[in-house]
């Protein structure tokens, strides 16, 4: 069931956050939303982290936007795998973000003026490190669970890294552990076609009172592409063509043109570019074996989580054999980790989807939880 | 005709289990002998198996279950990570019989294997009556069968050999779940052995 109507919630943090990068940001809000009861002993907190186009509306619809359902509604709610009933879920929009949370749109205090170019590249580790000011904020001392798809995964994973205390099982899925250069390249082209857009003035395109949408259109046409199968794609659009078609020229012939231009163009309309280009940096620097000599057993050492990780076979972006990457760091370690994989058809995206033996392995996995 | 309860088979490997060892069991199905394993022996335990719902019981009762193909996961180990790799009454199954041996002593320190033992009498008998055994430990039709392999307890030994794998240690089960001493390759249903290098 749905959960209903939700209402996001803003946090302000005073204290100043040393980034990764050796930045800092002096102050930062973030915007989240929850659902379901933080039980008394404040042990049924699970975490949802965003993707790279996510944010904090995770679940349910907003009174005045009836149409605007979280993007992960159909896992969420009563009797759904992550079940309201029983734990209090947070979605939270991350630092860099562009839908409330402190990001490049944001006014620098230093300036007066929108961060644009100036704002920091943030990276999985800090996200966690805000996130965990997020979850003091919140009173919760340990999550039951941080779960995330993708680049969510990756944070889930870095959590049980960074903050092993806090975490008591890391649900990892359709995520890898670090990228490969297919994966960089990708992005890099994302970024380029943002970066070469005259409208981008050099990340400052606030004060022009334009935005790179050509860019950012080009970057999430190229992205959705990679998130996509070739058999769902071939039995979706096949060769199947448009009205019109067969004119000779460069409009809208064929139905998968006419698919992607529609995903630029919306996306373009609602994402800021400079996020855009953080998120996919986050995606590409995320590698927590490195400082390890690239040993991910030992990256992993320090976690006192349990894991449950999910690939889908038709995911070509992060295949099953980069979550058994993770498996079998695990297993070496002697850490408790369960690994299943499904053959929903919708290849990277299958994570938003709602599969039956994936919705099924989320719910039991988390049913054994003890609160 | 009886099968010999799957208890019988699961005693036999529990005692050879001792507390903290590390325990890979291949097809470990709902996760049954781990459970036990664990519950019982006290191992740390982790289970391969490639059928949704198996993987879902699995996963439901708490074990460290790991989904797909046996060869394919196997491959991702490093060597010598577990004490004991387990492959209960599935090797019949396996079509690279050699590579998954000899995977299996490279992951682990020792390999635990049973099977059904193709010549009990009562699957002698049958061949002598001019059909194939179907009995609850065969409990296929020729036709339509995942058994790939029909083997003695005679034709695994001539393959340890040539493989120059050591059997440490045999035990042979009747229908009953009893211990069979004398010719066991007669009397014998299940045959349970632990392989090492």
């Amino acid at each position: 069931m749905c959960i209903g109507t939700v209402i996001p919630q803003y946090a302000h943090f005073a204290e100043p956050l040393t980034l990764q990068s050796g930045a800092v940001l002096p102050a930062f809000d973030l915007v989240y939303e929850t659902y379901g009861q933080l039980n008394a002993a404040r042990s049924n907190a699970i975490l949802v982290c965003h993707a790279l186009s996510g944010q904090h509306h995770v679940a349910g619809r907003y009174a005045d936007q009836p149409e605007n359902l979280g993007w992960w509604d159909n896992i969420i709610g009563p009797g759904r795998p992550l079940d309201t009933e029983r734990f209090f879920i947070v979605g939270v929009n991350n630092l860099g973000g562009c839908h409330g949370s402190t990001g490049p749109a944001s006014l620098n205090p230093g300036t007066g003026k929108p961060w644009g170019a100036d704002f920091p590249v943030v990276t999985v580790t800090d996200w966690v490190s805000a996130q965990a000011r997020l979850a003091d904020h919140l009173g919760i001392e340990a999550w039951a669970a941080v779960i995330g798809g993708s680049l969510g995964g990756m944070q889930a994973l870095q959590w049980a890294i960074s903050q092993p205390e806090r975490v008591r099982h890391s649900l990892v899925i359709a995520a890898a552990p670090k990228l490969s250069a297919e994966n960089i390249a990708f992005n890099e082209i994302a970024r380029q076609a943002i970066l070469t857009d005259p409208d981008f003035h050099g990340g400052h395109y606030y004060a022009h009172g334009v935005r790179p949408l050509r860019g950012l259109r080009l970057a999430r046409m190229l992205g959705h592409i990679t998130y996509l199968s070739d058999d769902q794609m071939a039995e979706k659009f096949g060769r199947r063509q448009r009205p019109g078609a067969g004119s000779y020229s460069f409009d809208v012939e064929f139905e998968i043109e006419s698919y992607l231009r529609h995903q630029g163009d919306k996306f373009a309309g609602i994402f800021d570019a400079n996020t855009y280009l953080r998120m996919t940096r986050a995606l590409d620097y995320f590698d927590p074996a490195l400082e390890h000599g690239g040993d991910l057993a030992q990256a992993l050492a320090p976690a006192r989580a349990g894991f449950l990780v999910i690939a889908f076979t038709t995911d070509w972006r992060f295949s099953p054999a980069r979550s058994r990457e993770i498996v079998h760091a695990l297993v070496r370690n002697g850490q408790p980790v369960a690994y299943a994989e499904s053959g929903c058809a919708h290849g990277h995206d299958s994570f938003l989807m709602e599969d039956a033996h994936y919705h099924a392995v989320v719910a039991a996995y988390l049913q054994r939880i003890g609160l | 005709m009886n099968s010999t309860p799957i208890r019988a088979d699961f005693d036999v490997i529990a005692g050879w289990m001792r507390p903290g060892e590390r325990v890979l069991d291949l097809g470990c199905g709902d996760g049954s002998l781990l459970a036990r394993l664990i519950e019982e022996r006290g191992v740390h335990g982790y289970g391969i198996e490639l059928d949704d719902a198996s993987v879902l019981a699995a996963i439901g009762r708490g074990i460290n279950v790991i989904q797909g193909d046996l060869e394919q996961v196997l491959a991702g180990f490093d060597e010598a990570t577990f004490n004991h790799v387990v492959l209960s009454r599935t090797l019949q199954t396996v079509r690279h019989t050699e590579r998954v041996l000899t995977e299996m002593l490279r992951v682990g320190r020792e390999a635990v294997v049973s099977f059904p033992n193709f010549a009990y009498w009562k699957n002698r008998l049958a061949i002598m009556n001019g059909r194939m055994p179907v009995s609850e430990d065969l409990p296929y039709e020729w036709f339509d069968t995942p058994n790939l392999r029909f083997f003695t307890m005679l034709d695994f030994e001539a393959l340890c050999a040539r493989m120059r794998l050591v059997i440490r240690e045999r035990q042979v089960l009747d229908e009953a779940g009893r211990l069979v001493g004398e010719e066991p390759n007669f009397l014998g249903s299940l045959a349970v052995y632990r392989l090492g290098r």
